[in-house]
């Protein structure tokens, strides 16, 4: 059979996402954000997820509904502070000690996904030495300089946000939508891609930037 | 005495700047450095979400939510322009491929020690996005900050007080009072505002201060304060 990754649905493309899963979700400062696979994932309710996610407070993201619901138990992220003076719905979780927060560099933050995508099991970064962040964390001196250790992450899911997919699961990316989609989606066991729209010849080698290897499923939310 | 305002501030950095450079620029007062660039002085600016070459704001008509930079304002491109990756984007900086990055902070120390990301708000959550990696990596790290709290406390000073972003790694710091280099024996005023003396800029300061042999006068044109 050729291959087709089009999925009819969100509800559908993430059916067998079980509790406990590490969801990895793409997107910055508005661009990429999935918030159609987010809102699906609410829905289908599965407990005690790990969030990886730049933001875990940015207002134009739905990543909060997820949080608000009490279905995450834990995020790591490099922003966890909401708009404002009032609390989000992760700072009053986190401050009532029903969320777990890794704080990281963002650098560090979407290497660490990078290695957990690419074998390797951890690395040294000169990023965050003699911080909290780096606080507990092992720290090696190269060439005259003290670097910290960061271990790789990895996951059960991936939720990402495209412009146009074809049947393979090639994806394009408008503008700044691309971020950490192409590092999550290499560290995540289940891919699933929400674009604009799927076209049904085959996207030219030249425009794809993330390959339909690193994807298993497509659904169609439109603008 | 007429402290510059914000908007001054970053003009009196952007001078500094030339031709050739890849920038970038942090929240708040640093974002409007894109704003005076001498015209002489073709730059590229970066922003941590991947934008090589982010132009100005854009008009109403043409905003575009997936076209953005890392303060999430609705941005366009200048000619040249590319769009990486997060991965890539920090490789970029972590690298040292970034030639200046100029940020707000909080406290500066002699050492060139910053403090920039958690003023340690309540209950609010920790934010450190890309500072400390761009503080750490960056060729040059230059901060544009008022010289001292709304108090009057000084944010120059012997050792950071907040939360360190990172460590020796400050080397200009652009005030409402004066421009002051960092280096390996301390604080070098640069420029000092018309109408100050060397003794009072060093008691709103909180370590020592050198002066510069040809120390020059602050100046900037009159721009509107910055919100």
């Amino acid at each position: 059979m050729p291959i087709d990754k089009r999925v009819k649905s969100a509800a559908e493309a993430l059916a067998d996402v079980a509790d406990g899963a590490t969801v990895f979700i793409s997107g910055f400062g508005g661009a990429g954000f999935p918030n159609g696979l987010i809102r699906a994932l609410r829905e289908r309710g599965p407990k005690n997820l790990t969030l990886v996610v730049n933001s875990a407070t940015h207002r134009f993201s739905l990543t909060h509904e997820l949080i608000e619901t009490g279905l995450v138990r834990k995020v790591i992220c490099s922003a966890a502070r909401g708009q404002g003076k009032d609390l989000s719905p992760f700072e009053r979780l986190w401050k009532a000690g029903k969320i777990e927060l890794v704080c990281l560099p963002q650098g560090t933050f979407a290497e660490c996904i990078r290695a957990g995508g690419a074998g390797i099991p951890a690395f040294y970064t000169p990023v965050g030495v003699g911080t909290e962040l780096a606080r507990g964390k092992e720290v090696r001196r190269f060439k005259d300089r003290d670097h910290v250790l960061e271990h790789a992450i990895t996951g059960e899911l991936a939720l990402v946000r495209a412009d146009t997919a074809d049947l393979y699961g090639n994806l394009t990316f408008r503008y700044a939508q691309v971020n950490f989609a192409l590092a999550m989606a290499t560290a995540a066991s289940l891919v699933v891609a929400e674009v604009r729209a799927v076209e049904t010849e085959p996207i030219s080698y030249q425009r794809v930037q993330l390959p339909g290897a690193y994807v298993d499923r497509i659904v169609t939310v439109g603008r | 005495m007429q402290p510059l305002n914000r908007r001054q501030m970053a003009w009196r950095a952007a001078q500094d700047i030339g031709s050739g450079l890849l920038v970038n620029l942090g929240m708040g007062m640093p974002v409007h450095v894109a704003d005076y660039l001498r015209s002489e002085a073709d730059v590229f600016i970066q922003a941590e979400n991947g934008v090589i070459g982010a132009g100005a704001l854009a008009p109403p008509d043409r905003a575009d939510a997936d076209l953005v930079d890392a303060s999430s304002r609705r941005i366009t491109l200048r000619p040249g322009a590319s769009i990486i990756d997060s991965v890539w984007s920090f490789a970029l900086i972590r690298g040292g491929h970034i030639d200046i990055t100029i940020l707000g902070a909080f406290e500066v120390a002699h050492n060139g020690d910053l403090a920039n990301w958690d003023m340690r708000v309540g209950d609010k959550g920790p934010l450190v996005g890309g500072a400390m990696d761009l503080a750490a990596c960056a060729r040059s790290v230059w901060v544009i900050m008022e010289h001292t709290t709304r108090k009057g406390s000084p944010r120059l000073v012997e050792a950071c007080t907040l939360p360190l972003t990172a460590k020796g790694r400050v080397s200009r710091v652009y005030t409402d009072l004066a421009v002051v280099d960092v280096t390996p024996s301390g604080f070098v005023v640069l420029d000092l505002i018309d109408g100050l003396t060397e003794a009072e800029l060093a008691k709103r300061t909180g370590a020592p201060l050198a002066f510069a042999p040809d120390l020059r006068v602050l100046t900037a044109p009159a721009l509107p304060d910055a919100e």
